[in-house]
């Protein structure tokens, strides 16, 4: 479903140029589940923005459901609608309402009627848990019930991957567990995802393979029992330590 | 009494003081110079009543009948089978019942209110503010996007349309719209005065709209991107609408500063307010009065825009 080869980016800020991504590959069969982690500035947010093409890569190829997204003539946006974010900060529309938030993409992007969207938006808003919710707007939730409603944001373009970056660190650790509990039942339904997370019990009971990355390089690789009992690096042994 | 409230009496009586004083200051100043004051001379150039004469729009038949006091109706019947009506006072009446009509004939006068100048020259700055801020706010709109664009050439454009304006003053501007591009084009005075003003006013909005939208949260970008939309469309819902909210103030004073600064086209002859003052002023020497009168049309006018935007900014913050 996504496959990352050979890929570098670097970022110049001021006189220093940063490797961000550096020679990384990555496969992720459709219906897998899986886990980046590092430590901050390892690259791993960048990797993952960079399937979407919210970040331009320098050199390699990434190809989501069989189409080579780097190349020079493809339609972003028809790529884009098919590949589900969510946000570490959430970034939902704060003037619009929840409903709208979730309307909008499904009625200008995938041209949706009014009442489709609308029967799609309740029934997602169910699904995560805030359907009498609908009608307010994003300031007046919580954390924890404004991801939910980014993560229904994104379900409603009916996407064949989703992609999570960070999506439990901003939030109350009390707020933790309900989104999860969305995240969980996605993953157990099929869905194909890739999340940059240090959420290591999720990882265990979900994801179907681990990446570990350090300094722009993915460093180690392995499902997550391979982590919790012997990981082969020095650094991941030290990374794990510092967060388990 | 708390003693909050009791600070605020005070403060308050301070500021009434103050008021007070400056106005006694004003009002001593001028009788040491021996003005004298004709406030009387002023409300007729707001409005005043006229004699309207009325005049057939061909030769005919009139039928006159009374219909009180002091009015009567005629019934003009021309010769090509077209009928007029007109009222008018009986004591002015040129025309008889059965009698023949020509053109030059008046059928007779009414008296009405009619707008002075004054009134005319606020309507004419208003009309002129308005197109203009549109212009300003269409051009403004289009130039501030293209401050933010990757694409070099329409980045250069508008930087230089920016630079240009914003270096330059109003009046020369406003005298090579008329003299130069106006002569070149032939636009009348108001449409040159109002081009002026409406591209003067865009390089201004531009910068607002810019710093508005350069002050949105790239994740709302990201966002509205990530789920499908394209650019144009994530700025028109996503981007727009939230940066619209937040230069509300400082896009107000531009519209405010706009208005204001429409009086600098009475160097080209339009009559605008100021230009109405000037020549009420030629023709009453009421210098004070006429001047303090064109302050305070002004002042109207900016504060009943401010008014209104601070009712705008209540309705947006529903959101907040």
């Amino acid at each position: 479903m996504i496959k990352i080869q050979d890929i570098c980016k670097t970022f110049t800020v001021g006189l220093h140029t940063v490797k961000a991504v550096d020679h990384a590959d990555c496969h992720v069969k459709k219906g897998q589940v899986v886990v980046i982690i590092g430590p901050s500035g390892s690259g791993k947010s960048t990797l993952l923005r960079c399937v979407n093409r919210l970040e331009t890569i320098d050199s390699g190829q990434i190809i989501v459901d069989g189409t080579r997204i780097t190349g020079k003539k493809v339609n972003i946006n028809k790529i884009r609608a098919e590949v589900g974010m969510v946000f570490q900060s959430f970034n939902l529309f704060p003037h619009k309402t929840v409903r709208e938030n979730i309307n909008l993409a499904q009625i200008k992007v995938r041209k949706r009627s009014r009442a489709e969207a609308d029967k799609k938006t309740d029934y997602l808003l169910e699904k995560v848990g805030i359907p009498e919710k609908a009608d307010v707007y994003p300031a007046q939730l919580s954390g924890g019930q404004q991801q939910r409603v980014a993560i229904a944001r994104a379900l409603a373009m009916d996407p064949k991957i989703m992609l999570f970056d960070e999506p439990t660190s901003a939030l109350d650790p009390e707020m933790v567990g309900e989104v999860l509990e969305v995240m969980l039942t996605l993953a157990k339904e099929g869905m194909t995802m890739l999340l940059v997370s240090h959420e290591m019990g999720f990882a265990r009971e979900v994801a179907d393979s681990v990446i570990m990355m350090d300094h722009g390089r993915i460093i180690e690789v392995g499902d997550p029992e391979h982590f919790f009992q012997n990981p082969t690096e020095a650094r991941t042994k030290l990374f794990l330590s510092q967060i388990l | 009494m708390a003693p909050e409230a009791k600070k605020k009496i005070f403060w308050y009586s301070c500021l009434a003081l103050i008021l007070f004083l400056s106005g006694w200051g004003l009002s001593t100043m001028t009788s040491r110079i021996n003005y004298q004051w004709y406030w009387n001379r002023v409300p007729q150039y707001f409005f005043f009543t006229g004699v309207t004469e009325h005049f057939p729009a061909n030769k005919g038949v009139a039928r006159v009948k009374k219909i009180d006091a002091t009015h009567s109706s005629v019934e003009l019947e021309y010769e090509n089978g077209d009928v007029d009506h007109f009222k008018v006072l009986t004591d002015t009446l040129g025309v008889t019942d059965g009698g023949d009509v020509l053109e030059t004939d008046i059928i007779g006068s009414t008296t009405g209110l009619n707008r002075g100048i004054l009134i005319t020259g606020l309507l004419t700055t208003l009309e002129i503010s308005t197109y203009a801020s549109l212009l300003g706010l269409f051009i403004g709109l289009f130039a501030g996007l293209g401050r933010i664009s990757q694409n070099p050439m329409i980045k250069g454009l508008s930087t230089i349309y920016i630079e240009i304006i914003r270096g330059t003053p109003l009046l020369v501007q406003i005298f090579i719209f008329y003299f130069f591009i106006g002569s070149i084009m032939e636009f009348d005075r108001f449409f040159a005065g109002f081009m002026a003003l409406g591209i003067f006013a865009g390089a201004y909005v531009a910068e607002i709209i810019r710093a508005g939208i350069q002050s949105i949260n790239p994740g709302q970008m990201e966002a509205a991107r990530s789920v499908g939309m394209n650019y144009v469309q994530a700025m028109i819902f996503i981007i727009l609408p939230q940066a619209l909210k937040r230069i509300l103030p400082p896009l107000a004073g531009q519209f405010i500063s706009l208005i204001k600064d429409s009086s600098l086209v009475s160097v080209i002859a339009i009559t605008d307010l100021t230009k109405a003052g000037r020549e009420v002023i030629t023709s009453t020497f009421a210098t004070f009065e006429i001047w303090f009168t064109v302050a305070g049309m002004y002042l109207v006018l900016t504060f009943s825009l401010s008014m209104l935007v601070r009712y705008i900014e209540r309705r947006f913050s529903i959101s907040d």
